[in-house]
């Protein structure tokens, strides 16, 4: 026997980009997270070759979970297209030769960058979104170390100041993303800059949502089967975006979180924003037999 | 015809606030020796003392912002036994919140200055559990109403008020929740003097209305002389006289007291 035959060959990097400390550290704050619902779990943030801000933590917690034959689904704001989706997407299957997808039904593992995908998740898949600001106290409490004493007290009540000071000053809630909600009845967690539309799609899920925040390094999660109430006034019920009533133009589908798209007149046209749904819409309208998945919203409506 | 009179009030009732034997020391600089204070229900104590006698320091362990290094302070309430400062950090805040109300010297201290005022006045409901918006939004207006606030500013957010103004937000914000308690840190200090006696009547009105149990901490006797039914004189960090009002003003009997009460008159 030889020490060589002992040890693996030289490979220029580990497995999946990350180192294997690196990864065990992931997954040790990932299972806290998931047992804390909601909860911030503080993590070492590592370098990859992406700047923080561009979903770093995202892109840690893809890389820990990722294995060849797991199907990747990379989103920006919806879109399957966009240059920050396509290079995480490509550089995730270089790293570990796991075959990338579009279609929502078909990933098991979706990162996501502000939108939760408009067909309906499995308990199989899991979607990653990528963080900012994770911290729901920053815009109430400047003072971190105050902020975590709050959130270990459940002292919440200034985040319905902050709503209290939108309903006074402009008639109605203008918080549009991030909309901070209730995990599990404990924590008040962000949902990242999701739209209000999406808030609604993580209560009760199927799916594990974990969320990551690369530049503040911290990781919190929605198991499968928990609660996410938005935080509302018990007489001010809560009101996701009008866009039930829109058409996409492109495709025709109704009832889903458009781009609004200005025009030449002045008029506005709508999109779908989940790219890949509206793909699907098209091809079936000419007559394609794909399969659509479920969807969260039916006609423009959560269904309660 | 004879004419009964009825025993004092402060005579037939139980003291509401007992204070026994606090000690507090910041490195060598003794702030607060041995100090005992009661407070009836319904009276007003004043507080006063040069500075750094030690009578902000008492007022902050009443609001249960510090601890003292030895001591005891009950509060007579139905739901409420014990040492309250052996109290935790949680049940210490539900506490501070629905019992007791508190107006600093400095506004910045107790006003989100960027919030609205009457969001600032709905804090201390939210903090409490109310989740109701048009609750809210009325028990912050009567709130601002009682402490003669005007109401068509009920959003403008503190920082665009005048000082006078900023009091009264706080006073509101204290009393918004009919505490049991209300503690006043030098609350006209600061204001210039026609400013300074709206904000003595706005707060003997309310104490004659509401029968609010009032601490009030100030270096100035004249505020003291307003309001107060009892005066404690504090120096050093020790309670050097306690007596009525009146008592005091015209017959000091410590020579610090007859210092302080000649100095002023």
């Amino acid at each position: 026997m030889t020490l060589a035959s002992l040890t693996k060959p030289w490979a220029p990097m580990s497995y999946g980009f990350l180192d294997a400390s690196a990864k065990r550290e992931l997954r040790r704050k990932m299972i806290k997270a998931v047992c804390v619902p909601g909860c911030q779990m503080p993590y070492a943030s590592r370098e990859v070759p992406m700047a923080r801000g561009w979903g770093t933590g995202g892109l840690q917690v893809s890389l820990t979970l990722i294995h060849p034959q797991m199907r990747v689904k990379v989103i920006d704001q919806g879109a399957d297209d966009s240059v920050n989706a396509a290079s995480i997407r490509r550089f995730l299957a270089r790293v570990s030769g796991a075959p990338a997808t579009l279609d929502t039904l078909e990933a098991d593992l979706i990162q996501s960058r502000h939108r939760i995908p408009e067909e309906i998740l499995r308990e199989d898949q899991v979607l990653v979104l990528q963080v900012p600001n994770p911290e729901p106290l920053r815009s109430v409490q400047p003072n971190m170390s105050i902020a975590r004493q709050m959130h270990g007290d459940a002292d919440y009540g200034r985040m319905w100041l902050q709503l209290y000071e939108q309903i006074v000053r402009s008639g109605r809630v203008m918080q549009g993303a991030s909309y901070p909600s209730m995990v599990n009845g404990r924590h008040v967690m962000t949902p990242s800059p999701i739209p209000r539309w999406d808030v609604p799609k993580l209560h009760m899920a199927q799916h594990l949502t974990i969320l990551s925040a690369g530049r503040e390094k911290r990781i919190f999660a929605v198991p499968p089967y928990t609660r996410v109430e938005p935080l509302v006034f018990d007489d001010v019920p809560y009101r996701v975006e009008e866009h039930g009533g829109l058409t996409c133009y492109r495709s025709g589908a109704k009832g889903f979180f458009m781009n609004e798209i200005p025009q030449g007149d002045g008029s506005s046209a709508y999109e779908v924003s989940d790219s890949e749904y509206g793909v699907k819409a098209i091809r079936t309208r000419d007559g394609e037999a794909i399969e659509t998945g479920e969807t969260w919203y039916k006609n423009g409506e959560m269904p309660q | 015809m004879t004419l009964t009179l009825d025993a004092p009030r402060i005579v037939k009732t139980a003291p509401l606030v007992q204070i026994r034997g606090v000690n507090k020391s910041y490195g060598s600089v003794v702030a607060l020796r041995d100090v005992a204070a009661t407070v009836y229900p319904g009276e007003v104590l004043g507080i006063v003392g040069e500075s750094g006698s030690g009578k902000s320091t008492l007022l902050r362990m009443m609001n249960l912002e510090e601890t003292p290094d030895a001591g005891s302070y009950t509060l007579d309430l139905p739901d409420l036994d014990g040492n309250l400062f052996d109290l935790d950090r949680f049940a210490r805040r539900m506490l501070c919140a629905t019992r007791i109300g508190i107006v600093y010297q400095n506004p910045h201290l107790g006003l989100l200055m960027r919030h609205s005022s009457s969001g600032n006045v709905a804090e201390r409901l939210l903090v409490a559990g109310e989740r109701r918006f048009a609750v809210l939004r009325e028990k912050a207006r009567e709130a601002l109403a009682a402490s003669e606030f005007p109401l068509e500013r009920l959003d403008a957010p503190p920082i665009e008020l005048s000082g006078g103004m900023q009091q009264r937000v706080q006073l509101a914000k204290a009393i918004a929740l009919e505490p049991a308690l209300l503690l006043l840190d030098e609350p006209t200090t600061g204001l210039d003097v026609s400013v300074q006696a709206l904000v003595l009547d706005t707060l003997k009105r309310l104490q004659r209305d509401r029968h609010i149990t009032m601490v009030i901490v100030s270096h100035d006797l004249g505020v003291i002389r307003t309001l107060a039914d009892r005066v404690m004189v504090m120096r050093r960090g020790e309670v050097v006289e306690v007596g009525l009002a009146d008592q005091i003003f015209q017959d000091p009997q410590h020579p610090y007291t007859q210092q302080l009460v000649h100095a002023k008159l």
